[in-house]
């Protein structure tokens, strides 16, 4: 299949691509790792932030259906990365196929969280601060804000690729863990940073549980204690002029994660359209890998010490 | 609005490595002259202190644990819990003298400011079964074979 890349600068992000793949085998082939213990959220964000010096190479999909248009699939990459234990980093780069049409790079994002209080609570909050630059042909749909709808998505890539964002996105991560459930909340603020465009809001909240609360004593794959299920919902609420639901896209999606042992994390899924402006089905799964003392790695190239 | 050049990227992210690696060393530094990581120990409250250990001297859940602790621990603290330069050694005295519900709400709630996360992200039994694995190997110094 011919990948056509649709925005100038594309020799430059092939060899950035493929630099970016040397160094992904050089990671999966010699580099020490730990396991995760990864929720099975793909929307929703809890509290918890990567650990400290901690690399997570992650690769998620969309498979979405398009009413008027062509089904696509989406995807994304993500490097996620602890620089301390109250702060961790993520670049993204996104990317989609829409069938009988092109397979466009529709942008790239860099996001930050950091926790606010140093211990836990009952409830936790995180800050959320991302910069995104994105395509209007960018179909990952990681958040659904405003007055997004499936109709917006029907162009072919060809005019969508003409309309560029530069967004600044805000969200209060709010998370709370008790008697292994965990229950988060999202409350999401975007900035289309043209001056004419108003503020977009958008919630997401989710709900995950173990399958078992207690490890068993012999390292296993496909025992219950390595599966996290739960189920996320997410959607628009309408922008600074027209507050409130009418024209916004909801979406309900049951999720599970399965982390192995072997320090690779699953993630599985299914967002069901809740109304008639919501794509039929989102089918989403990912695949990520931890690989702790990149940082330990990075700094003795700066000259530190081993 | 006038989009960022594609040739920055790669420049993006160099300016980013290179941001995160001066985080690493200043965080690094600020550790070395910490008067003592376990003191985050005597900060523990009165009544999380005195919470018991459901599995106390349990020999399948420590070797439970001790395999929770290869997944999750020992990157920073060592494979025998002695300690790296990113975590502090669990086989001193003030661990030894530690009781089993101090090492659950350190484990719980983490030292943030000095680099340990929260591990509430496991359920609580499985933080009290690496409690015990802990518990197990500062009593007897033989470390349960971790799977």
């Amino acid at each position: 299949m011919a990948v056509r890349l649709s925005i100038p600068g594309a020799r430059l992000f092939g060899r950035f691509r493929f630099c970016s793949f040397l160094l992904l085998i050089w990671l999966l082939f010699s580099y020490r790792s730990s396991s995760a213990q990864e929720s099975p959220y793909i929307v929703t964000y809890d509290h918890y932030l990567e650990e400290p010096g901690s690399l997570e190479v992650e690769y998620f999909s969309t498979f979405g259906t398009q009413r008027g248009g062509n089904d696509f699939h989406a995807f994304w990459t993500e490097f996620e990365y602890g620089t301390t234990a109250w702060w961790t980093t993520e670049f993204y780069l996104d990317g989609q196929t829409t069938f009988s049409d092109s397979t466009p790079f529709t942008g790239f994002r860099v996001e930050n969280r950091v926790r606010l209080l140093d211990r836990e609570h009952f409830v936790n909050p995180v800050l959320y601060v991302e910069y995104e630059q994105t395509s209007a042909a960018d179909k990952i749909l990681k958040e659904v804000e405003g007055h997004d709808a499936e109709s917006d998505f029907a162009e072919p890539n060809s005019a969508l690729r003409k309309e560029h964002d530069h967004e600044l996105e805000l969200k209060l991560l709010l998370s709370s863990t008790f008697k292994g459930w965990n229950v988060a909340l999202n409350p999401i603020f975007t900035k289309n940073l043209s001056p004419s465009e108003p503020w977009e809001f958008a919630y997401a909240v989710g709900a995950s549980h173990p399958l078992a609360l207690k490890a068993l004593p012999d390292r296993c794959n496909f025992c219950r204690e390595n599966f996290i299920a739960g189920i996320e919902m997410y959607g628009g609420l309408g922008d600074t002029h027209s507050l409130g639901l009418p024209n916004t896209s909801h979406y309900l999606a049951p999720a599970v994660a399965w982390n192995l042992p072997s320090d690779w994390t699953f993630r599985l899924s299914s967002g069901f359209g809740l109304n008639n402006n919501s794509h039929r089905l989102l089918l989403r799964w990912g695949i990520s890998r931890e690989f702790s003392g990149f940082g330990e790695l990075v700094r003795r190239l700066f000259g530190g010490h081993a | 609005m006038k989009r960022l050049p594609m040739k920055l990227i790669p420049l993006l992210i160099a300016a980013c490595v290179v941001c995160l690696a001066l985080a690493q060393k200043d965080e690094s530094a600020q550790r070395k002259h910490k008067p003592s990581t376990y003191e985050a120990l005597a900060e523990v409250p009165q009544k999380a202190r005195s919470r018991t250990n459901p599995f106390e001297g349990n020999a399948s859940e420590a070797t439970a644990g001790g395999k929770l602790f290869e997944q999750h621990c020992a990157e920073c603290h060592g494979p025998k819990a002695g300690g790296t330069r990113q975590g502090p050694s669990l086989l001193r005295t003030e661990m030894q003298q530690a009781t089993p519900g101090t090492l659950f709400w350190i484990l719980t709630n983490g030292v943030v400011r000095q680099g340990m996360p929260v591990w509430s992200k496991l359920p609580e039994q499985e933080r009290w079964q690496i409690v015990t694995f802990l518990r197990s190997i500062n009593t007897h110094r033989t470390t349960p074979e971790i799977q």
